[in-house]
């Protein structure tokens, strides 16, 4: 089923999308906001910039985006894909608990906060570009991995992981991320682990693996998930 | 080894002569302060220990047992009390910050106890409850500004989703993990038997509990607990949770001790692992974000639930109420500075926001001002203890209250204020499983009913008293209220005259 998102608006839009199954294809996509939102067993190309909060709440859909997208993109998803061919706006998969995250290019500010893990939950986010600040604040569980395909620079802002108490961050990078706060332990380390991602992303994209693993790369984690224990005294 | 300067608050006094060595005491107490002396013969006390929670005093058959607060004291000091100088020996002990748990129990002002309600005499007859209908019922959502009709002259359902109470009382926002199973179990239960609704919290829905879904209200807090798109169409309203009375301004943290079982899996985190909520949402910074997360709420549920949000009473909490009418959020919870917690910053808890009773005063009175009152129900809550409050609240212009602490009194709680210990002895605010069986949800359901019933009644003898015979005249209706020994500036908020006027 192919949509024009430019005759019907967000709200009739995603009635659209939530009333119709299988193949979605929306065109002239200029903005319409929540695009995707919950949704499950379906598949839904956006061809153009959808708004904000795109597969927010994400129950197993695969999302394609032909193009950029804006901020918070896969808002506390729960299983499913989505692909961006493109940049992505901020707060990246906010609170994000399963399934997984392509971004072609680069993402704003405050992505992958509080992201969380249980069982065989375990959300992924790998953005080929570099990040603002903030990447990964109160990180609880999944992985992130940040590629900076686009830049020489270490591809991530201040603040990375500040208040991480699970789940592990991956930063391609000629040099040793600094700068990082308390809470955080970095140390270079195989990609070995993290391949398949990687793979991919390359297979996504159409970027070579001897590209990706060109540079070293450096991993993030907790240095422990009690971080507020001592914090306390009883009144 | 360092000395410890803190001396017991309380002293355990135990009657010989009545005492039998039963041994019940120290089953008991959670907190191990009695112990049994085989070479005296003799049941010890370690006050040091004593919480002052009463199930020891409450369960010894031979009422042996009292709790009397201890008269040991300090050099009298009219700045420096006590108990200031025992926080100040905390803190010097630990480096920590001092953490309590339930409402703010400081003597500041209590607007509910200077505020009095009128009644009819002569001129307009009160209405008797038991023999003249009374209409407690009350639909909380947003109401359509005007009639619709279309082409044909039919009239278009624009009603957007409402929650229906048979009572305007709902059982506050407390999670699982900082109450226990059984806490939830009566609630939902309870709320279910009345017709109202009681909160998830944000510890997420245990799936023994999906079944009361049309008598439950999800919460969405800053860290997503057990949050998705199950959950969110599981209840029969979504509260987005921005502030909590007790805590303003502060996210949450349950430690990684209480992430246990269950716990961990309702909130999906692991076991053992600090589940924290941070201060703010990090994807809301501005009423236009919140509008976001509204709507994106509300697609993702297709429109048919309301959606709550709750803040905390704050400074400028009129100014912020009115963005959140026009963020398309159905209700606006408030929460007074008096609200309970299961753990909470001491100084926060009792320094931090204002009383609920000028909070809403001014928050409904700035909602009409903009003609936008309709636009969104007010529940409030924070310290509403009884009936009276509550009339008084609706009076001032709330649609409906939330109560927690209450609710927790009515399933036993003592108000010992110590949950952050996670050692409830009443099975309420503890994960521990042979302290949670203590508490049985048959009989714990039961009181809950009971509590609410009779506040029913309450409500209809004081509404009937007054000549109103339904709820819908009371709220807002200020002229019904009076204040005493209130500032000209305190009457002017609250919008009232003072007694006598």
């Amino acid at each position: 089923m192919i949509f024009s998102a430019k005759e019907l608006g967000y709200e009739k839009l995603n009635e659209a999308v939530r009333n119709t199954a299988g193949e979605i294809e929306i065109n002239d996509c200029f903005g319409e906001r929540f695009v995707g939102c919950g949704a499950a067993d379906k598949t839904i190309t956006v061809n153009g910039t959808p708004g904000n909060a795109m597969g927010a709440y994400l129950n197993g859909a695969t999302m394609i985006v032909n193009g950029n997208a804006q901020d918070a993109v896969g808002d506390t998803m729960n299983a499913g894909r989505i692909v961006i061919h493109g940049n992505a706006g901020d707060a990246l998969g906010y609170a994000m608990r399963g399934g997984e995250i392509y971004v072609k290019g680069s993402a704003g500010y405050r992505a992958g906060i509080h992201m969380k893990e249980y069982m065989e939950k375990r959300p992924l986010i790998v953005i080929g570009g570099s990040t603002g600040s903030f990447l990964g604040e109160y990180l609880a569980g999944g992985m992130m991995i940040v590629l900076g395909l686009n830049t020489e620079e270490v591809p991530v802002g201040n603040f990375t992981g500040t208040g991480m108490h699970g789940g592990q961050i991956w930063i391609r990078s000629s040099s040793k991320p600094e700068k990082l706060p308390a809470q955080v332990c970095v140390e270079q380390a195989d990609p070995q682990e993290i391949l398949p991602y990687l793979a991919n992303y390359a297979k996504l994209f159409g970027v070579s693996m001897e590209t990706i693993l060109d540079k070293p790369f450096y991993r993030l984690s907790p240095n422990a998930k009690n971080p507020y224990k001592r914090l306390y005294t009883v009144n | 080894m360092a000395i410890n300067f803190l001396y017991p608050d309380y002293e355990v006094v135990r009657n010989a002569d009545r005492c039998i060595g039963c041994r019940v005491c120290e089953r008991q107490c959670a907190n191990e302060v009695h112990s049994y002396n085989p070479e005296l013969d003799k049941m010890l006390s370690d006050e040091t220990k004593c919480v002052n929670c009463h199930r020891c005093v409450t369960l010894c058959p031979t009422h042996a047992l009292k709790i009397v607060k201890n008269d040991h004291t300090f050099k009298e000091n009219a700045n420096w009390s006590g108990k200031t100088i025992q926080e100040i020996y905390k803190q010097a002990n630990t480096g920590g910050v001092l953490l309590s748990s339930m409402g703010n129990p400081e003597p500041y002002p209590v607007y509910f106890d200077k505020l009095l309600l009128n009644a009819s005499q002569v001129t307009n007859p009160p209405i008797d409850p038991l023999r003249e209908p009374m209409e407690t019922r009350v639909f909380l959502g947003a109401k359509p500004a005007k009639v619709q009709r279309d082409a044909n002259g039919e009239l278009v359902n624009n009603l957007s989703p409402q929650i229906s109470l048979s009572v305007p009382i709902m059982f506050s926002a407390m999670s699982y993990g900082s109450i226990s199973y059984n806490a939830h179990a009566s609630l939902a239960r309870a709320a279910q038997e009345l017709g109202i609704l009681y909160n998830t919290g944000e510890g997420g829905l245990h799936e023994d509990f999906v079944k009361y879904g049309a008598n439950t209200i999800v919460q969405v807090a800053s860290g997503r607990f057990g949050v998705h798109k199950g959950y969110l169409e599981s209840g029969a309203a979504i509260e987005i949770k921005m502030g909590q009375g007790a805590k303003p301004g502060i996210g949450g943290h349950l430690p990684g001790a209480k992430i246990v079982g269950d716990v961990a899996k309702t909130r999906m985190v692991p076991v053992g692992s600090d589940a924290i909520s941070p201060a703010p949402h990090h994807d809301i910074y501005s009423i236009e974000d919140l509008r976001q997360l509204v709507y994106s709420l509300k697609e993702a549920t297709g429109y048919k639930k309301p959606v709550i949000v709750k803040i905390a009473a704050v400074h400028n909490i009129s100014a912020i109420a009115s963005g959140i009418a026009r963020s398309g959020a159905d209700i606006i919870a408030i929460d007074g500075f008096r609200g309970g917690t299961g753990a909470a910053p001491t100084r926060i808890r009792d320094n931090v926001g204002i009383p609920i009773e000028l909070a809403l005063a001014s928050v409904d009175k700035r909602l009409r001002d903009e003609g936008i009152r309709n636009n969104v129900s007010i529940v409030v809550g924070g310290s509403i203890r009884s009936s009276a409050d509550m009339v008084k609240a609706i009076a001032l212009g709330a649609d409906a209250v939330y109560i927690g602490t209450a609710a927790l009194l009515a399933l036993g709680c003592h108000l010992c204020r110590s949950c952050q210990t996670g050692k409830c002895n009443w099975g309420i605010a503890t994960q521990q499983p042979e302290l949670v069986k203590r508490l049985n949800p048959e009989l714990g359901y039961q009181r809950l009913v009971n509590l609410v019933t009779a506040w029913r009644h309450e409500l209809m003898e004081l509404m009937g008293g007054m000549g109103i015979n339904s709820i819908e005249s009371l709220r807002g209706n200020r002229l019904m209220l009076r204040g005493v020994g209130l500032t000209d500036r305190e009457l002017e908020i609250l919008g009232v005259k003072h007694a006598g006027e």
